[in-house]
């Protein structure tokens, strides 16, 4: 049913009024994430700059992505903007550090200005059946951001099943996450609509349960503004419109923009720009 | 909080065009004539309630023409000709249908009122891939018959099909036939010949030999000719109960075969431990696909009653996010109801269960003036005595009742005359087993609901009929083992 219902709203069909409004939304919900190995301040740099600015009339994005040593960069790079910062941090992207360690890069990252923490679960404990100290860990992982956002990211890609992911969610969000993500973007299996579609059911019925309206990160592989288009109707059609604002709704991508950039001229003038008309990094 | 654009789907409706005549006549013996009568009638657009053409009505005069007409084509071409050969004109009806399929759809949709989301995403490539399948079987039969002594076909075909998967259905009975070496009588519903027609015009263009497959339009009489008629061998008929035991007494003490696949109320059993999101979306698929036209649709649920709340809750908030409106509209779920008389049957059958004191739920949807619509609901509260519990409501409508065991789940399941489907959901694989075998139903979905393939057998227990369409098991019907 899952993949049913997951596929027939992906297909929903977006059009004029409605694709526009869909794009510049999305906009608006994207973390521009750049996460390399060899990222330089001066790619931190012009991402800012792009993220505060996509293109003329377009609106910012919600926040840039990077890691946390570049943190203080973004800030002071974005010090006048509406544009939020977010780091990974706890380390990204296996987890696999002592936890003080985590929670370390954590309160450094947040120190240096980071509005917002991207976390790694650690898949080895959930698939070990060892989420007691999931739990533990995250939530002294909430307690290390402090004031900034906590996004668990719990790489749904390596959970193996619908099963799995559903009891990712429910730890994650139960230990306090203020989003959950999908994936870190580093492996090649990622946001999927149907495992979207699974973790907004989770954000519902956690709603339903206590009141608390986490929010929902998609994150890797969503590169075309028709598949994102796509996660919109997931979203809007599940969690209604309330979940349509970047406070609640987050898509980790670098590539998209260039394509969001592109649809959104093609709406406005009725032809393609050729791909060097689309500002990249 | 940053201002974001509202996000809601414009209207996105689908432009294929579809020529339609003003006026149809008969399909017979590979030519269109108008009926003997001169008597027509006006089929609709019940979104619309606008004409679409003008029909011929046939009476018995145009009955005996077709049921002569497909004796010719069977002694004359089909039944002489290679199955290789019967094959590739059924390859042929197949692939047009694929080639036509928006255009078919949209047809559908317009006499319908079903989702063209819908008639595109189902009801085209199932027709579609009835016709590829049973292409694959016409020289394959003695697989099909291993250990009978002989196997013939039975010669002319009767079939009469409903209004809600009207293209559909046609093709489930005319797919088998044909590659068996019968030749075939059609009787569109009244209320839906349009795909039917179209259909007729495909056979006609893929130079079907005249005679294999006639369609003669009209209403219940038009029907009741076709049942009647001495030189039917079998008939094939899909719709109401009432009319499967006319015809069944109708058909007593003649050669005739007989195939009926009536009406339901089938049962949901979702049990405390089932995944209760994936089973309300099973639940809404179930009852709310082509607005609950739908002989086997879930119409009754049993709750396991340590959940009940938790469902209906759930439910009363999907309920709300099924967007009615515009069948033509390719993001709506819950088109128009297919006539007027079908409207004022679900409304009075709702009107019975709040009188009896089930609590009703429904969708808040708002409607044009003219076409006939009804909204999305459900029931709870609801008693097993209840009419809304018993009787077939076919319409957007589900009654949610409780159980407290496994055994009193199927007992109330199994407590009806109907047998046609039934859905369980858990996540226990032996409870779902255990289940599964002790349910009187034609099809049981664990998990899931309304799957369809043309290599799976679809048919009802009881009082839902008898006979198999799809699979082995229902080429056989169209043999004579």
């Amino acid at each position: 049913m899952l993949e049913a219902r997951a596929a027939l709203l992906a297909k929903r069909s977006i059009k004029a009024v409605a694709k526009q409004a869909g794009i510049d939304l999305l906009i608006s919900c994207l973390d521009l994430t750049t996460l390399e190995g060899r990222d330089t301040p001066g790619q931190v740099r012009a991402l800012c700059a792009r993220a505060n600015a996509p293109s003329p009339g377009a609106p910012p994005v919600a926040a840039v992505c990077v890691y946390s040593t570049f943190a203080a960069l973004a800030h002071s790079e974005l010090a006048d903007a509406p544009v939020k910062v977010a780091a990974v941090a706890g380390a990204f992207p296996s987890g696999f550090s002592p936890l003080e360690l985590r929670l370390a890069e954590i309160r450094a990252a947040v120190a240096g200005g980071a509005d917002e923490i991207d976390v790694v679960v650690d898949r080895g404990a959930l698939l070990c059946g060892d989420s007691a100290r999931l739990s533990a860990e995250l939530e002294a992982m909430r307690e290390s951001s402090g004031h900034a956002l906590l996004k668990v990211i719990l790489e749904t890609g390596e959970l193996g099943s619908y099963q799995a992911i559903r009891r990712a969610c429910d730890l994650a969000l139960e230990a306090g996450a203020d989003f959950i993500k999908s994936s870190t973007g580093k492996i090649p299996a990622a946001a999927t609509p149907s495992v979207a579609l699974l973790m907004c059911e989770a954000i519902r019925e956690h709603f339903r349960r206590t009141g608390r309206a986490a929010g929902l990160k998609l994150a890797g592989g969503v590169r075309t503004t028709k598949a994102a288009l796509g996660y919109l109707a997931i979203v809007k059609e599940t969690l209604g419109p309330g979940w349509l604002h970047p406070t609640r709704l987050r898509i980790g991508a670098s590539a998209l923009l260039d394509d969001l950039l592109m649809q959104r001229d093609k709406e406005a003038s009725g032809a393609y720009a050729g791909s060097a008309y689309v500002a990249t990094l | 909080m940053t201002l974001v654009p509202t996000f809601d789907y414009a209207p996105s409706l689908e432009s294929t065009p579809v020529e339609i005549r003003e006026r149809y006549g008969h399909f017979i013996g590979g030519e269109w004539t108008a009926s003997g009568s001169g008597e027509s009638f006006a089929t609709i657009n019940p979104a619309t309630e606008q004409t679409l053409a003008e029909v011929a009505a046939g009476d018995a005069a145009d009955i005996d023409r077709a049921v002569r007409a497909a004796r010719r084509g069977y002694e004359k071409y089909w039944r002489k000709l290679r199955p290789g050969e019967r094959a590739k004109y059924i390859f042929r009806i197949a692939r047009a249908l694929s080639e036509r399929s928006r255009e078919f759809a949209v047809l559908e949709t317009l006499d319908v009122g079903k989702p063209i989301r819908e008639s595109r995403d189902f009801d085209l490539p199932q027709a579609a891939a009835h016709f590829f399948y049973h292409a694959g079987w016409a020289d394959k039969l003695a697989w099909a018959t291993r250990g009978a002594e002989r196997s013939r076909p039975l010669g002319v075909v009767g079939a009469i099909v409903p209004w809600n998967f009207p293209l559909l259905i046609a093709a489930w009975k005319i797919a088998p036939a044909l590659a068996c070496g019968n030749t075939i009588v059609l009787k569109p519903a009244e209320t839906t010949p349009l795909t039917a027609l179209l259909l007729a015009q495909v056979c006609l263009e893929a130079e079907l030999p005249p005679g294999v497959v006639n369609v003669v339009t009209g209403a219940g009489r038009t029907g009741a000719a076709l049942v009647e008629h001495p030189d039917v061998d079998k008939l094939s008929f899909t719709g109401s109960t009432e009319v499967g035991k006319e015809i069944l007494r109708a058909t007593a003490g003649t050669k005739k075969r007989l195939a009926l696949e009536l009406g339901g109320k089938s049962a949901i059993v979702v049990y405390e431990d089932a995944p209760l999101d994936q089973a309300v979306e099973g639940i809404v698929s179930a009852i709310f696909f082509n607005a609950g036209h739908v002989c086997c649709a879930g119409s009754r649920l049993l709750v396991q009653e340590s959940v009940h709340e938790e469902v209906v809750e759930r439910l009363r908030a999907r309920v709300e996010t099924l967007r009615h409106g515009d069948p033509l509209d390719k993001n709506t779920d819950i088109g128009a109801i297919n006539s007027r008389r079908q409207r004022d049957s679900i409304i009075e059958l709702v009107r019975s269960g709040v009188e009896e004191g089930a609590t009703l739920v429904q969708a808040s949807a708002r409607f044009p003036e003219r076409g006939f619509w009804f909204p999305a609901s459900f029931f709870f509260n609801v008693a097993p005595t209840h009419r809304i519990a018993r009787e077939e409501i076919f319409g957007p409508v589900l009654s949610v009742m409780t159980f407290r065991t496994p055994d009193e789940a199927i007992e109330r399941a199994n407590n009806l005359p109907y047998g046609l489907s039934a859905g369980i959901w858990t996540s226990s694989g032996q409870l779902g087993l255990y289940t599964a075998q002790r349910l009187q139903a034609g099809v049981v979905w664990c998990n899931t609901f309304n799957q369809f393939d043309p290599s799976s057998p679809f048919g009802g227990y009881k009082e839902s009929g008898f006979g198999r369409e799809g699979g082995v098991a229902g080429l056989r019907e169209y043999l004579d083992l």
